[in-house]
Order: structure tokens, then sequence, then C-alpha cells
């Protein structure tokens, strides 16, 4: 029988309930007394000078009570970039300044450059467009490569080149990794684009700013992935509101994927308009206007080259890059190319030398930063597309040339040539796990079925790690991270003895509240229903560095974890009053206090209550209350690996793709709850087959955006994908976290798309059109038909 | 502003509308059931599921003065008399057919018409009917097999985990 609760059993979501029956509070769900609405007034072109923004006729309109510009911003700060990353040869990174509002320039189409606040939205729609502007169009900067070559052109007029920074990872690696390619008896180099996606979290973003003029307090009801870090960025870098003056709460979110990390203006501008008319201000985007101005995502152009001996070993890998950051740097933004993509580079492979180097570059599009994976799939589509070019070169079988180079377990902990320690792993037993479930030794028949229907089937794999739960601090730090990467929780034993957890974490799809009171309940011996799962209010929670990179259950489910523990010491001390026994002596088990050896025990209950009503309580040595906060920073990284296989069968006479199978073998540590975690894994390569097969982000050469509504923008839906076979058995406990979590929510968009393209490029392959070595993704029918034809 | 009446949910109920109120407006703020979500602007989305007369139906396509009168079923409106869940809400719940939640009253009420249509829809016809229903959360494996198990048939042979 499996387990029906605590750890490792799939318990069905407590708040799916409420999601059921329509009883959710999403930001846009949230009224408040006396509101208005706000309209953003966004630049039509992708680059223009601003001569004059009128406002005159617009606030005479009906209804309209206030509209503010960016002149009313220029006394605030800039939204800051969250990792400083210097050149390679030293110079500083390029930081513009990120305004509130577009102020002297606008920089991409959808750039605000005005918010109006009126009675009801429809006034202020209509006040909006009737603001008068003087814009001077400039030459949009849309492609990198130009950008790059044309110093007269520039995003920001100070930086040249549109080039904030161009990274070498390790730079003191890179003669070295040359010499070994220049020695090399086999290379093979690959062009590459990792192509740009949209988020699409299906909430849009929304936010409500609230001022209360009596006590001058701020409150941000907010779509957010982490409440706490927006709070500090607009208290200590954008407005300077005191951060006991500010408040955020982030609701039930719909869905986050990384857009909803970041701060962006739109929330301190309705907080500075809230306070300006003393009333709450609600503004909920419009599916058009996110797709303008939600942070977007990937976006590489991508040359690897790898050097092997004729028999497949590795010898040597390198990298240039250029990565889009958009018109400004979004928070991560300069993290997620370099130190959540170059130190990847090594992958699950025994590489001994590699080299990456990564230009990041400023164009007239909206900013790109981390979504789901965050430089994690760029770094592992590289990796896996060359590893299957190279085997076709010297004709060997992508099976046996992974296995040849996969770090074996007797290798770990083992030090990357890319700078980190992956603690512990077994990435034969994830591949042959895989090899075993998809049933890859009845490929070959499989692919004479396709054939009889005049199908042809390709067989893609990809073995993969990623890097989870960035820590630790110190070390980050060093290596130019502003904030901290620890998180926190506070565990409360109410007098009752029911628990509420106040968590760090955020969670907007994940089911924190069923899995981590699993944990809790667990280690304490009672009902999960008696535990509450606090979040995503700064005022209830003590902080947070919230939900992204897979790090919710092994950071804050870390600290979480500690806080339990440091209740139970405390308990044994109560305990042990009560019981008239040595501390030493009493041991915790099954909700029970108990003195070794004998039947006398108190429950967790009378613990907690004693502790409340100390009555018979040890007051001279110790504090009443049981309420327990811990702070957890990781020892180090986490390291999820696996391996997938996807089969595809391609119709060569229309180009069409179907995918017939995909199947995932994953190390993910230890789990808490697999139904949870096999969804996590399933929503991960529905976005990666989105990215490999379907979507696609375009700006013409005038930076408009082509692809900027669901009629343009192709989302995965039900048909486009088959039910997929995943496994999560082959399990490497993580080995410096209490509870051996390594976090899965990432990982199937990250080793999905390289697993798609090898199987349409191996299917041509197969099917005798041998000179199609490489298709960009989307792989499109149209892509697939030409690269057949061309 | 003229006061449009129809059912919703079985309660006969008013509110102010303007001409140009969508029947989506009019749930949400008209009457506060924001359990109908609004993903998009281009009708693609389907987070605004709702019945109408019995047929699924975008109500972020149609004006509320259009359909003045109709009988107007939301998610809010799906649970079971007692309160428990509904066949659909219970079988999404079991088989972990959602995530984030916003996706979820559309494709819910999308699954019950498809279910009331077809009471034994293949997976084909499935994934065919939920077209225009988007969830950037679950790559729809969860959703096609409550969808399924919600049918009253056999699921064994779809992959668990
Ligand atoms: S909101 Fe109606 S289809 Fe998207
Ligand atoms: S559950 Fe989040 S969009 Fe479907």
């Amino acid at each position: 029988m499996p387990k029906d609760h605590g750890i490792g059993a799939s318990v069905k979501r407590r708040e799916d309930i409420r999601f059921l029956t329509g009883q959710g509070r999403y930001t846009a769900d949230i009224d408040l007394h006396k509101q208005t609405y706000a309209y953003f007034a966004r630049s039509e072109m992708a680059h223009a000078k601003i001569n004059k923004i009128d406002t005159k006729a617009a606030a005479a309109m009906p209804g309209v009570i206030a509209i503010m510009t960016g002149e009313d911003f220029v006394g605030m700060g800039g939204n800051p970039a969250g990792w400083y990353i210097p050149s390679r040869d030293g110079a500083a990174m390029k930081e513009p300044k990120r305004p509130v509002l577009a102020h002297g320039k606008v920089r991409h189409v959808g750039d605000a450059y005005a918010i109006v606040v009126a009675e009801t939205l429809e006034q202020a729609k209509d006040a909006a467009a009737a603001i008068e502007v003087d814009f001077t169009e400039l030459p949009a900067i849309v492609n990198m490569a130009e950008a790059v070559a044309n110093s007269a052109n520039r995003v920001h007029d100070e930086i040249d080149n549109n080039v904030c920074f161009d990274w070498g990872w390790i730079e003191d690696n890179r003669a070295a990794v040359d010499a070994a390619f220049a020695k090399a008896p086999h290379v093979t180099t690959l062009e590459l684009v990792n192509n740009r996606l949209v988020p699409n979290a299906m909430e849009p973003r929304a936010s409500i700013g609230d001022y209360d003029a009596g006590t001058g307090d701020y409150k941000l009801y907010t779509t957010s992935q982490n409440p706490h870090l927006t709070r500090l960025l607009i208290s200590a870098f954008v407005m300077g509101i005191p951060e006991n003056k500010l408040t955020v709460i982030a609701p039930d979110v719909g869905g986050g994927f990384g857009s909803k990390i970041y701060h962006y203006g739109e929330e301190a501008a309705v907080l500075a308009a809230s306070k300006a008319i003393r009333r709450p201000v609600k503004w909920v985007a419009e599916r058009s206007e996110s797709f303008l101005t939600d942070a977007h995502g990937r976006d590489h152009v991508t040359r690897i080259q790898l050097a092997l001996e004729k028999d497949g070993t590795f010898l040597a890998l390198r990298t240039e890059t250029m990565a889009n950051v958009g018109a400004y740097l979004s928070n991560f933004s300069t993290a997620t190319p370099t130190f959540l993509h170059g130190t990847l580079m090594a992958g699950p492979y025994k590489t001994p030398l590699v080299y990456v180097n990564v230009k990041a570059v400023f164009t007239n599009t909206a900013p790109v930063d981390a979504y789901r994976g965050a430089g994690r799939p760029e770094a592992t589509y590289s990796i896996e597309r060359i590893v299957d070019l190279a085997a076709d070169e010297l004709g060997i079988d992508k099976v046996e040339i992974r296995r040849k180079n996969l770090l074996t377990p007797d290798m770990f902990p083992y030090t990357s040539p890319v700078g980190l320690v992956y603690d512990v792993g077994n990435y034969q037993a994830t591949l042959d796990k895989l090899i075993e479930l998809g049933d890859l030794a009845g490929f070959e028949k499989r692919a004479a079925a396709s054939k009889a229907k005049g199908k042809l089937r390709g067989l893609g794999l990809s073995t993969w790690i990623e890097a989870c739960g960035i820590a630790p601090s110190h070390l980050v730090g060093q290596l130019g991270a502003r904030v901290g990467l620890y998180d926190a929780a506070t565990v409360r034993v109410n007098a009752t003895g029911t628990i509420s957890v106040m968590t760090g974490a955020h969670s907007h799809g994940q089911g924190h509240e069923t899995v981590f009171a699993q944990i809790v309940a667990e280690r304490l011996g009672i009902a999960e229903s008696a535990v509450e799962i606090v979040h995503g209010d700064t005022s209830k929670i003590p902080f947070g560095m919230g939900s992204y990179g897979s790090r919710s259950l092994a950071v804050a489910g870390s600290a979480m974890v500690n806080a339990v523990d440091k209740i139970i010491a405390k308990g044994k001390k109560i305990a042990a009053h009560m019981l008239e026994a040595a501390e030493g002596d009493i041991e915790f088990a099954d909700g029970k206090f108990s003195v070794a050896g004998t039947d006398k025990a108190k429950t967790f209950g009378e613990v907690a209550f004693s502790a409340y009503v100390p009555h018979n309580y040890p007051l001279e040595t110790l504090e009443p209350g049981l309420d327990e906060t811990s702070f957890y920073d990781p020892a180090n990284f986490t390291y999820p690996a696996g391996a997938y296989a996807c089969e595809v069968e391609v119709d060569p006479a229309t180009g069409h793709v179907e995918i017939a199978s995909f199947t995932c073998a994953d190390d993910f540590g230890n789990v808490m709850n697999p139904m949870i975690v096999a969804g996590q894994v399933h929503g991960g390569v529905g976005q990666g087959i989105g990215q490999a097969m379907l979507e696609n982000t375009t700006y013409d050469a005038n930076g408009q955006l082509l692809s900027a509504s669901y009629m343009d923008y192709a989302m995965p839906r039900a048909e486009d994908v088959p039910f997929y076979t995943v496994d999560h058995s082959c399990n490497t406990p993580c080995t410096h976290n209490p509870l051996g979590v390594k976090g899965c929510g990432e990982a199937g968009a990250i080793g999905s798309p390289p697993a798609v393209v090898n199987a349409v490029v191996d299917a041509l392959q197969r099917g005798g059109y041998k000179h199609v070595t490489h298709i960009d993704m989307p792989v499109s029918p149209s892509r697939v038909w030409s690269a057949i034809n061309g | 502003m003229t006061k449009v009446t129809m059912v919703v949910n079985g309660k006969s109920v008013s509110a102010e509308t303007e001409g140009r109120t969508l029947l989506s407006g009019y749930l949400r703020e008209g009457l506060g059931l924001t359990g109908t979500h609004v993903g998009c602007d281009t009708s693609q989305c389907g987070a605004c599921v709702v019945h109408v007369n019995g047929k699924a139906v975008k109500s972020c396509t149609i004006f509320a003065q259009d359909v003045a009168g109709a009988e107007v079923r939301t998610i809010e409106g799906m649970a079971n008399a007692d309160g428990s869940l509904g066949v659909v809400q219970q079988a999404f719940q079991d088989h972990h057919g959602l995530q984030c939640g916003f996706c979820t009253p559309g494709m819910v009420m999308s699954s019950a018409a498809l279910l009331a249509e077809n009471p034994k829809p293949t997976e084909a016809e499935v994934r065919h009917y939920l077209e225009g229903n988007i969830c950037r959360c679950t790559g729809y494996h969860n959703i096609v097999k409550a969808v399924l198990a919600a049918s009253g048939q056999d699921i064994a042979a779809i992959p668990a985990e």
C-alpha cells in the first residue's frame, strides 16, 4: 500500500477546493473601498525621443482623477539588476537606469510613459488615448549582431555598441581550452538560436496600490512570485518607502514561470498614484500588455564547438553566445545568461575543459529575464544538440556517446571545469531507466510501423543536469549577486497544538499548502489538517526570497524543517519539566514526548498547551511560548538530473511533426509528493515542447512585436502534446539539505527541447535526408519542410 | 446603463450594465462572481468559459445584454447541493488536473459541457474539445486524464506518474 499521508504520499491538494469552486482570490478579484482604475499609456514606437507629453486635454475628460508621466518620477531611483557581471577585460557592467515610467526616450513597444487614473477603467482608457505626445522616432535596434556592430545607434545614449557586458567563464581557462581544440582529432561546430519566448502565465499581471493617509502605510497587492524582494526593491531602490511602511501581498497567483519574480514599474506607479489621490488604484494587464511588457525568456544566438577523440570522448567545449537583454535590465537578467547558463556548460559530462563567452546586448525589445529553467535550458539545448551532431559526424550511437562521457557515481563530489561542485548523482541509473521505460529496444519496430504509414520516425535523447537553489550567499556574493539567497520560515505552535507555518516561499501552482503541511505534520506526528501554511504576505512572514529556480523545498523547505526541529528541541525541555525527567532522556516520536525506557509521556498538544499556559513550566530557565523561526542558507546548489527520450513522426510531404511519445527518468532526490512532482514534470515538458515546436516571439525590423496575441503566438494546446511517461525512482538524495530534496519545477522545461529537436533531426537523418544536421526551434512544419527540401 | 436580469446558478439576479459590458464583466464586477477568469483579450484562452442555456460559451465574447433572461451556470454553481465537489471538479482534484487554478474554471466548464454532449469521449476527442482552453501549468496530461476519469472510463492504461 502506498502511503496515504506524510512524506512521500500523493496527498490530494487542499488548495484545489477553492480553485475548483471559484473561490480563489487572485489580485484581479480584489476590490477595495473607493477604488479607482489605472490604465497605462504605452509607446507604439520601439525607439523614440520624447519631446513632449501633453496631458491637459486628457486630464479634463470625464472621470479622470490623475495622470502622471515619467516627469513625476524623475526623483525616484531605478529598478536595479540583481547581479553584477563585469566584462572579461575588467570593464564594469553597463547599468542604465530603468525608470518607473519612460523618461527622455521610449525604448520598446509597450514602454509605459503615463499612468491614467479614473473612476472607471473605460474612462482611464479613453483618457489615455487622448494624451498628446510629440515623439521623434529613432531607428529601432532589434537584431543583436547589428546592435553590436553599429555604435551610432544606441538603445541607451551612454552605452557604446549596446553591450551590457562581455563575460568570459572561466577566463583563466581560455588558453587551455583553445589549445585542446588546436590539437583535437575531431571538432564539431554548431550555430543555433534559442528562440525568444513569452512566459504566458495564464493570469495577467495585476497590481493594486493602497495608501493610508492616516498612518502613512502603503499596501501593494500584486501578482508576485516573491513579495519580499518586491518590497525590498521598492523600498531600498525605487521609491524609498521605509520597509516598515510597505506591505506587499501576493495572494493567489495564476502561474509565474519567472515572469512574476521581478519588480515592474506598474507596481511603483500604482503606489505613487494612490498616495497622490488618497484612494486605492487598481491595474490589471490585458493579455496584449503581457505580451509587450512581461519579461520575455531565452533569446540566445550561440556558436558552440565540441572537441572529441575519434572514439567520441569529449576533450573540450567552448561557446560564444549573444544574449538579448532587451531595452532595460530586468532584475535577474544579468545572472540568467551567465551564472545560470555558463556554469552549466559542462552538463552531466566529464568534459575536462570548458570555456564560455557571453555578450549581453541591449535592443529595443521587451526586457528578457529568467523563464522556467532560466539559462539552464539554453545550456542544455546547446550541449545536447552538439552531442547528437558529433555522434552523427563520428558515426557513434547516441546512447553510447552519452554513456561514454557521463560522470560516473564514484566521481562525486565533482568539481566541474566551470566552477560548480556537483554533490551527488547517478546519471547511468536514469539513462538505464529511460532505456527501459521508453522501450528504446523496440524503436526499430516502431520506426518500421511508421514507415509503413509513410512517416519518418525519430528518436531524440537528452541527458541533462541543472543547478537549483542558488547558494551559498557569501559565495554568490563574491560572484556578483546583490541579494542573499537563503530563505526563512516561522513555525508557530498555537496554544491548542495546531500549527501556523509562515514560509518565505510563494506558491503559484506548486501546491506548497499541501506539501509543506505533509512535511511538518509528519515531523511532528500530528494531523496534516492541523497545519496551516501561510505565504505571500510580507506583514505575516519573517522574510523570504520567494519561489523560482526550483528552490522552494530545497531552501524554504529546509528553513521550515529547521524551525520544526527547534520546536521539538524546546518541546523536549518543557516535557522534561512536566515529566520530571532529565532533558537528555526525553525522546520525541509519533507526536509524543516520552521518557526513554518508560511509558511516561506527554502528547505534543499537552506540551504546546503548557507553553502557553505555563503553570507547570520551567519559567526560571525557559521562556513561555512555542514559536520558532529559522533562516537557512544552503551550503551548495542542488543538482537534479535526468534522461529524456522523445519519439516523433515526421510527415516528409508536409513537414508536420507529431510527438509520438515522451519519456522522462528524473533524479530529484527524495520526493515529498509524487503526484505533484509528476505534475511539475508534465508542465515543464509541455512548455519545453511548446518552445521546441510552436512558440516564437518575433519582432519586425521596426521593433513591432508581431506575435503579440494568442492569434499569432502559438501556445501548446491539449492536442499538441501526448500523455507523458515520467519516473523519479532513481533518486540520489541531496547531501546537504535536511530533506535530501533537489527541486523539480524546471526539469521538464530544461530537458525536453533538445530531445524534441534531436528526434526530428534523427527522423530526417534516418529517412535519408543526410543534409539536415540542425533545425532551429520552433521546428514548425515550414521549417522542417524547408530543411528537407533545402 | 440598463438593468440586465438573468438566472445565474439557479438564482434570478440583476445588475446595471452598459451596452458594451461583456458577460464576463457582468459576472465578475456586476455580481462579484470572480470564479470566471479573464486570461486574454482575443477570445483564445477559455479561462472565461461558462454555460449559457446549457452550452459552453466564452463569456468574454458576448455582451451581457444579449443573454438577458438566459440560464447561466458558472464555476460557482458546479458543486453538489451539499457543497461537495461535482463529478468533474472531483476528478480534477483526484487526478491533479490543476496547478495555479487560473485556467481551471474554464477547463471544468468546458469539460462538463463535453461530457454532457459526449458522455464517453476518447482521449483524442477530449484533447480536441479542449483546444479552446489554454493551460500553461499542467501540460494537459492530468486534465485529459481527469476528464476521462469523470466520464467513468477506465484510465488504468494512462501513465500514472
Ligand atoms: S478571456 Fe475569454 S477566451 Fe480568454
Ligand atoms: S492550472 Fe495554471 S493555467 Fe492551468
